[in-house]
């Protein structure tokens, strides 16, 4: 069948990777080029880029990030941060972009979602979905970098966006994010059952069991990492031959 | 030189890009007479079957293509560019360039088996394990998938390779001068470029 992907994510703020690898010998610090093949040579599945630029100027130099890594960098890319408009996603995709990652927009214009998936197609198309316990078995969707609360139910809203085209759910538990104690299995699990769409676990993973727990008890389709990752608690390799030992399929 | 044919879906230059990485030269083919300039045809594939083909409509690109395949120059079509082959799709309406015969169907979800799209790395089975355009890769190889409609060839002589998702599906077909795969060889890594780079020097066809 298909391999679970283990995708690493680099935030980047006016075209440089910060919060990047933390290794030597790198010839230009934050260059997401580098960074980005760095991954690929150790097999990473994807990448995902999240633009944390607060400004105009930052976000075109995204686009001019995107255009080249795509020149040398053969594995999926995704876009994430500040996506507002089809305009924006089509400058993305043109620039080299496989999928665009959006949040915000998502909640304020959810036409966006179904606008993006007619004319781009759904696998291009993954909303990120950042939620909160509120309850025993609810989850509130937060938007603007996990900030505002929006009243919405997250199993829901997880359905609703399926519905409107997206083509894949990158779920980050806000509650687990950073903390490294596990991810939210149970939230994971709930989405990912009341959809048919893959979902990208992320937030809070810190063992390589907290990892095949969402993989299998979780059903996700992915892992999103981070720090662990950029810190280099652990390659991909060594995830890949743990997820393997535990009878996951990985490449 | 090597014409990618434009029909303003996505990932176009991700597949120019490898292409260069191949040691090839590229260039954009925007309107029928194009064709003439080059000697090997990639009609890339991202998005959806309607608007892919409407496009090529009214660029003027369709008559000309399907000549220029009929006369023999080697063509590979990646993903909707496999799928626009055929001459109907579950996904739309419009009429596919009819070379070949078959279907385009879309991926039943049953017992949440599988989650459609498939997006993923996934295997490819070749039925000959020495097929040229594996060479130096192999048989039961990951590449990338992101797709939920797969092609199914009336004659299935033309199928080289399948994939299990759910079902066995048609992930690698040839035919003479005809290519066409369901994964992104330019989104596969290694892989990926091994087997454009097979394509592109053309010994598969000898």
């Amino acid at each position: 069948m298909a391999a679970i992907r283990i995708i690493p994510c680099l935030d980047v703020k006016d075209g440089k990777v910060v919060k990047g690898v933390h290794f030597e010998n790198l010839r230009e610090a934050g260059d997401p080029v580098e960074h980005a093949s760095f991954y690929s040579k150790e097999n990473a599945d994807e990448i995902v880029f999240l633009d944390i630029s607060a400004t105009i100027e930052g976000r075109k130099t995204m686009v001019d990030v995107v255009k080249r890594v795509s020149e040398v960098v053969f594995i999926p890319m995704t876009v994430g941060g500040g996506i507002k408009s089809v305009e924006n996603i089509e400058e993305l995709l043109k620039a080299g972009a496989d999928k665009i990652s959006i949040n915000t927009s998502a909640v304020r214009n959810p036409e966006l979602i179904k606008e993006g998936a007619k004319r781009f197609g759904s696998q291009c198309i993954i909303v990120a979905i950042d939620a909160k316990r509120i309850g025993k078995s609810r989850w509130e969707v937060y938007i603007e970098s996990g900030k505002t609360p929006t009243g919405l139910d997250a199993v829901e809203w997880a359905k609703k966006v399926w519905d409107l085209g997206a083509g894949e759910i990158l779920l980050t538990s806000i509650d687990m994010d950073g903390t490294q104690k596990g991810y939210d299995v149970e939230l994971t699990k709930a989405v990912a059952e009341s959809i048919s769409i893959p979902v990208i676990a992320s937030g809070g993973a810190g063992t390589l069991e907290h990892m095949s727990d969402v993989i299998i008890n979780g059903k996700a389709s992915a892992v999103l990492l981070a720090s662990l990752l950029h810190f280099r608690k652990y390659t991909i390799s060594q995830i890949k031959e743990f997820l393997k030992s535990k009878g996951i399929e990985v490449r | 030189m090597t014409g990618i044919i434009n029909y303003g879906a996505g990932n176009i230059r991700s597949v120019c890009s490898s292409v260069i990485a191949c040691g090839e030269r590229v260039f954009l083919i925007e309107e029928g007479n194009h064709f003439k300039k080059a000697n090997i045809i990639i009609l890339p594939g991202v998005g959806a079957f309607d608007d892919g083909t409407k496009v090529l409509s009214l660029k003027g690109i369709i008559k000309p293509l399907i000549e220029e395949i009929n006369n023999g120059k080697p063509f590979l079509g990646i993903c909707l560019g496999l799928q626009m082959l055929f001459s109907y799709s579950e996904e739309g309406d419009c009429e596919g360039l009819g070379i070949m015969k078959g279907e385009v169907k879309k991926f039943t979800i049953k017992n949440n088996e599988i989650r459609v799209p498939h997006m993923a790395w996934n295997r490819v089975k070749l039925l000959d394990i020495e097929d040229p355009l594996f060479f130096n890769i192999g048989d039961n190889q990951y590449f990338y998938f992101a797709h939920s409609y797969y092609v199914e060839p009336d004659d299935s002589s033309v199928v080289a390779g399948r994939t299990n998702y759910g079902i066995e599906f048609a992930s690698f077909i040839k035919k003479d001068n005809i290519v066409g795969v369901q994964f992104h060889p330019e989104k596969s890594g290694d892989n990926g470029i091994k087997f454009l780079k097979n394509f592109l020097e053309g010994k598969w066809q000898r």
